[in-house]
């Protein structure tokens, strides 16, 4: 009985080292599944539930089941939901391409080594180191059209003062300004990455080939980086998509009086902090995971379709 | 399918705890002990960025040294407060015991989510003397006939003006609403560069000023069968008249989202003539290190519409105990020394206008405030009516919906069509926030 009991003993040691042996991926992956499922999957799901739900004014008042009145109620809101759609689209879309532009040409100029370089980088470098909500503040009181220092400038050139943040026709294009302003040198450092990385041999193949600088850059360079600029692409651009600090450090709640600068994301957050309509931003924000997973994925079947 | 059953508040309670990262945790009733030994107790206590609050957190270690009970204090902007609240208390947090809370913003919500401990018995006991408190703000920490909170924090709409500008005018202080006009206009045409008049003008921040007009004005918010009430002639002068007194008589570009903070530093900087804004904020215009124009600020009380002079006496801030909160013992303590009759004094004489009658009949608490302004005080808290924005439990929605007509009219837009607008969605609105 002993013996048998001692290489039970052993057996189930033994047992338990040989499972974690063939679930290897599992047993190093467990905290990490366990970890996303806690932090992703369960606000997620929690996210779902109530947007199905009439829920407001407290998660823990009686409510009822509405299945997908609140998706309908927001798809046929032509008052804030649609314009903020647009404005979401807007930002992103107008952020990134100069981000883009800017970011390249920060590269290009950064790519060759310079005397004063490390100094120049750092000073390009400053903006991604401030604080959306500082920055967003900074920015308030420059753009301000009385007292500001934007206008106080141009007062030196003899331009009269610009309403910036307070006329809801510039308030969304001068936020484009100010993210394009702190997240260019992101874009820069990414794509100066994947320059580096680049071989000098298509680009000499080329010289030598007699094309001048202009054809080298569009097509050799950017062909060549194409997966950088792709990944650049992937990640600011879904940063830009829920971008909310400056917005709301700059515009305040429900993005202004006029709703001027109500990006998704700024919606969402009024619906639910401001409005306590659970339900109504639950769906709002299931819409816009959805539209983030779309743009993933658009992203990446273009990334796919041009690598193979 | 009727989903207010226990399986679902357990699952809502439970996701949301997943969601913060909180213990939910419940006391198990709102009995108070007044007399507990609570020392050894530590209370959280969140304050927002207030001149109530920074006057008060150097008198605490008094009431740790009395009692043997910790204070931990969270100070807070007055959103970032909000949004905490909304957050933790939906997740039936007991990290927070005592709260500092705005009774017409989030009273009822609050009281009607059953976030508030009940304080109906205890501020009823002799000592702490609850019929000494002015009844207005008094009303205010009340909900279906029970206590939720103790008022802090009191304030009345109150006229300041630029002394200097005035007597070069040649003007009297303006009694009336007319005349104020007139004033503003006056001095705006003989000083291009200054204002006539300056106040909020953001949507919902320009509300609770813009209610001075309105009421005194003969409009109202709600009518008394519960209907929206701006659609009156009263109300849309009302709004005309603001947006006029702000538009008209200024050079400058109008920047659309200032609440107190952005138009008191136009008026700082000596860039305006007259401001009406809330009297508890009254240090800001006369303190030498804020204000350049502070040696030439004068109070008045609120100048009278059609209606008389009908600026609002509201309990801006108040102390409520957190219902999930396990030191409710400790809590109650704290808020029975906080608004205590000495603490009260004390506060007053600091500047704080508190909600306490014999506060104000101290007359060496009172000593320090400028004549004009006392005067303004209590003629404005004779006239004042107990209400700044709709009393409404979807307090936020209620403002922007009102507050839109005051956006049109300062931008210079159709104030009719506007009100139009406003009424018929403030109707509605008000049919669902009564469900």
């Amino acid at each position: 009985m002993t013996a048998l009991h001692t290489a039970d003993s052993v057996g189930l040691g033994e047992r338990l080292s040989r499972w974690a042996d063939r679930h290897r991926k599992w047993v190093f992956a467990g905290p990490a599944i366990g970890f996303t499922v806690l932090l992703l999957a369960v606000p997620l799901g929690w996210t779902l539930f109530l947007s199905v739900t009439d829920s407001k004014r407290s998660v823990r008042r009686a409510f009822d089941f509405n299945g997908i009145e609140n998706y309908l109620g927001a798809l046929t809101d032509f008052e804030r939901f649609w314009p903020s759609v647009g404005r979401t689209a807007y930002f992103t879309v107008a952020a990134l391409v100069f981000e883009l532009i800017f970011g390249m040409i920060i590269a290009l100029l950064l790519w060759k080594p310079f005397r004063g370089q490390g100094f120049i980088r750092t000073v390009v470098l400053l903006p991604l180191v401030a604080t959306p909500v500082a920055v967003g503040m900074m920015w308030r009181l420059l753009f301000e059209p009385n007292i500001g220092f934007v206008n106080e400038m141009l007062s030196w050139v003899g331009i009269p003062p610009q309403p910036w943040l307070a006329d809801p026709a510039t308030s969304l294009t001068t936020l484009v300004f100010v993210d394009i302003w702190q997240w260019t040198p992101m874009v820069a450092l990414i794509l100066l990455a994947g320059l580096t990385s680049l071989s000098d041999e298509p680009q000499e193949a080329a010289r030598v080939d007699g094309a001048n600088d202009w054809q080298r850059f569009w097509y050799v360079t950017v062909p060549l980086m194409r997966p950088v600029i792709v990944a650049a692409v992937l990640l600011r651009g879904i940063d830009a998509l829920k971008t909310f600090d400056i917005l709301y450090a700059t515009k305040g709640k429900g993005g202004g009086s006029s709703h001027d600068v109500e990006t998704l994301n700024v919606y969402a957050y009024g619906l639910s902090f401001d409005y306590n309509e659970y339900g109504l931003a639950s769906a709002v924000l299931i819409l816009f995971f959805l539209i983030i997973l779309a743009v993933i994925w658009v992203l990446q079947m273009q990334r796919k379709g041009r690598d193979s | 399918m009727k989903y207010g059953s226990k399986t679902a508040r357990v699952l809502a309670v439970a996701s949301a705890v997943a969601l913060t990262g909180a213990l939910v945790s419940c006391s198990g009733g709102s009995d108070v002990d007044e007399n507990a030994d609570v020392s050894g107790e530590t209370i959280r206590v969140t304050l927002v960025n207030h001149v109530w609050t920074e006057a008060f957190k150097d008198l605490i270690p008094e009431f740790e040294k009395e009692t043997g009970v910790t204070v931990e204090v969270t100070q807070l902007a007055e959103d970032q407060l909000s949004d905490q609240y909304n957050v933790k208390l939906n997740a039936g947090t007991d990290e927070i015991d005592v709260m500092m809370y705005r009774p017409l913003q989030e009273g009822k919500l609050f009281a009607d989510n059953g976030y508030l401990a009940d304080l109906t018995d205890l501020v009823n006991s002799d000592e702490f003397d609850w019929s000494d408190f002015q009844d207005g703000p008094a009303s205010l920490t009340t909900y279906q006939d029970a206590v939720y909170g103790v008022p802090i924090i009191t304030e009345r709409t109150v006229l300041a003006y630029r002394k200097d500008l005035l007597e070069a005018a040649g003007l009297d202080v303006p009694q009336t609403l007319e005349e104020l006009e007139t004033a503003a206009a006056t001095i705006h045409e003989q000083n291009p560069d200054v204002a006539g008049y300056i106040g909020r003008t953001g949507k919902s921040a320009a509300v609770t000023q813009f209610s001075a007009f309105l009421f005194s004005s003969g409009g109202k918010w709600i009518n008394d069968d519960g209907t929206s009430a701006i659609g009156s002639d009263e109300a849309r002068g009302a709004y005309e008249l603001y947006g006029r007194l702000i538009h008209d008589y200024t050079d400058a570009t109008i920047n659309p989202e200032m609440s107190w903070a952005e138009s008191f530093a136009v008026f700082q900087q000596g860039q305006a003539a007259f401001i009406a804004d809330a009297d508890s904020l009254y240090k800001n215009l006369i303190d030498p290190e804020q204000s350049t124009v502070a040696d030439q600020v004068g109070f008045a009380a609120f100048p009278a519409g059609s209606a008389g002079s009908k600026p609002y006496n509201v309990a801006s801030w108040a102390l409520a105990i957190n219902e999930t909160s396990a030191h409710k013992d400790a809590a109650w303590q704290f808020i029975d020394w906080a608004a205590s009759k000495e603490k009260t004094i004390q506060m007053t004489e600091l500047g704080v206008t508190g909600a306490r009658t014999s506060a104000w009949a101290d007359e060496s608490a009172i000593a320090d405030y400028p004549a004009d302004l006392l005067e303004a005080i209590k003629i404005n808290g004779e006239n004042g009516v107990g209400q700044d924005r709709p009393l409404v439990i979807q307090v936020a929605q209620a403002r922007e919906i009102v507050g839109d007509p005051i956006t049109t009219a300062i931008s210079g837009g159709d104030v009719n069509a506007s009100v139009d607008a406003a009424d018929e969605a403030f109707n509605a609105f008000l049919v669902e926030d009564a469900e």
